[in-house]
């Protein structure tokens, strides 16, 4: 380790690390969401125009990954909540943040054929 | 057998804690009084607790908006064909609803406050120079309430006969 660093490694960094990540994405994504939803008030054309793009096999591509960052992001925000208020949760977290990753690649094995299904039919013909 | 090993609390057992250390219940150890500790004559705070009240709601908020956002998930993106039925039909028949109206009033308040209160912590660890630090807050602060006012508006005036 480098000296005059509080970067420590390991599960508890890089767990830190993507959090951070996938909550900035998640902002950044969710400003553009706001602005494409306030084109209801200027026309539905407008809006189902715009709508259409989220339609397409690249967006929908995008839409899994914002997906992967926003489950990634609520679970284990959940593990956070429970290392500062558990009492025994600081010495679990690891085997949380393994719990975390799980659930995670479940339930996004569980999210490809809703949110990719479309895409593939698109792309690969029906 | 040392008493630390069946300890309930979140902290492993001590090396030299046990019967070694010559303390027991009976022989408790000298108390040490914390080098910061707030006494009756320690000046009252000016600072406040705002800190404290942001860490407290970046856990409060994340607790409901996992319900919220998991939610809008499955019923923009799962259920009943996926993203392929959304469209100004879709939004017209869900915002009739003062419920759905509710949720997303909800969702939209403590998502861009959870949000913008995180970025604002990651400003104030990475932009080390004063005037980079006010410029990147002033930017996320106008764009935070831009925003909320934004979507805000949209949900409180949603037209569904708009043409
Ligand atoms: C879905 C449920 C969510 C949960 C359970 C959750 C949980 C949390 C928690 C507990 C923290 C504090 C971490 C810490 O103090 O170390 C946090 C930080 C953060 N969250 Fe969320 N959050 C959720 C949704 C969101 C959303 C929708 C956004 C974006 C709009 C977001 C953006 C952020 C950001 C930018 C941070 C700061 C990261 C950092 O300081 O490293 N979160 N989240």
């Amino acid at each position: 380790m480098p000296a005059g660093t509080l970067y420590r490694g390991r599960e508890g960094m890089w767990s830190w690390v993507a959090h951070r990540v996938t909550g900035v994405l998640i902002f950044f994504f969710l400003f553009v969401h706001v602005l494409d939803t306030a084109l209801v008030r200027v026309s539905p054309e407008a809006y189902d125009t715009v709508v259409a793009t989220y339609k397409t096999p690249l967006v929908a591509l995008l839409e899994y990954g914002l997906v992967a960052a926003i489950l990634f992001h609520a679970l284990n925000g959940l593990r956070v909540i429970a290392v500062d208020f558990w009492a025994k949760g600081p010495r679990y977290q690891k085997q949380m943040l393994w719990t975390v990753v799980g659930v995670w690649l479940v339930l996004m094995i569980g999210a490809l054929y809703p949110v990719l299904g479309h895409a593939v039919r698109e792309v690969f013909g029906s | 057998m040392s008493t630390t090993e069946t300890t309930e609390s979140g902290i492993g057992p001590v090396e030299g804690a046990g019967e070694l250390s010559g303390y027991s219940p009976e022989n408790p150890a000298p108390v040490i009084e914390p080098p910061r500790k707030r006494t009756t004559k320690t000046p009252k705070s000016t600072r406040g607790n705002f800190e404290m009240y942001g860490w407290l709601f970046m856990r409060l908020s994340g607790i409901v908006l996992v319900v919220l956002v998991i939610g809008h998930l499955l019923i923009q993106l799962v259920l009943d064909g996926g993203v392929s039925k959304i469209g100004f039909a879709f939004v017209a028949g869900r915002w009739a609803s003062p419920f759905w109206q509710t949720w997303d009033l909800l969702m939209l308040w403590l998502a861009m406050l959870h949000g913008a209160n995180g970025l604002r912590t990651i400003i104030n660890d990475y932009a080390e120079r004063p005037n980079t630090r006010l410029w990147l807050k002033g930017l996320l602060y106008t764009a935070t309430v831009f925003t909320i006012l934004l979507g805000t508006l949209v949900i409180f005036t949603f037209d569904p006969n708009i043409r």
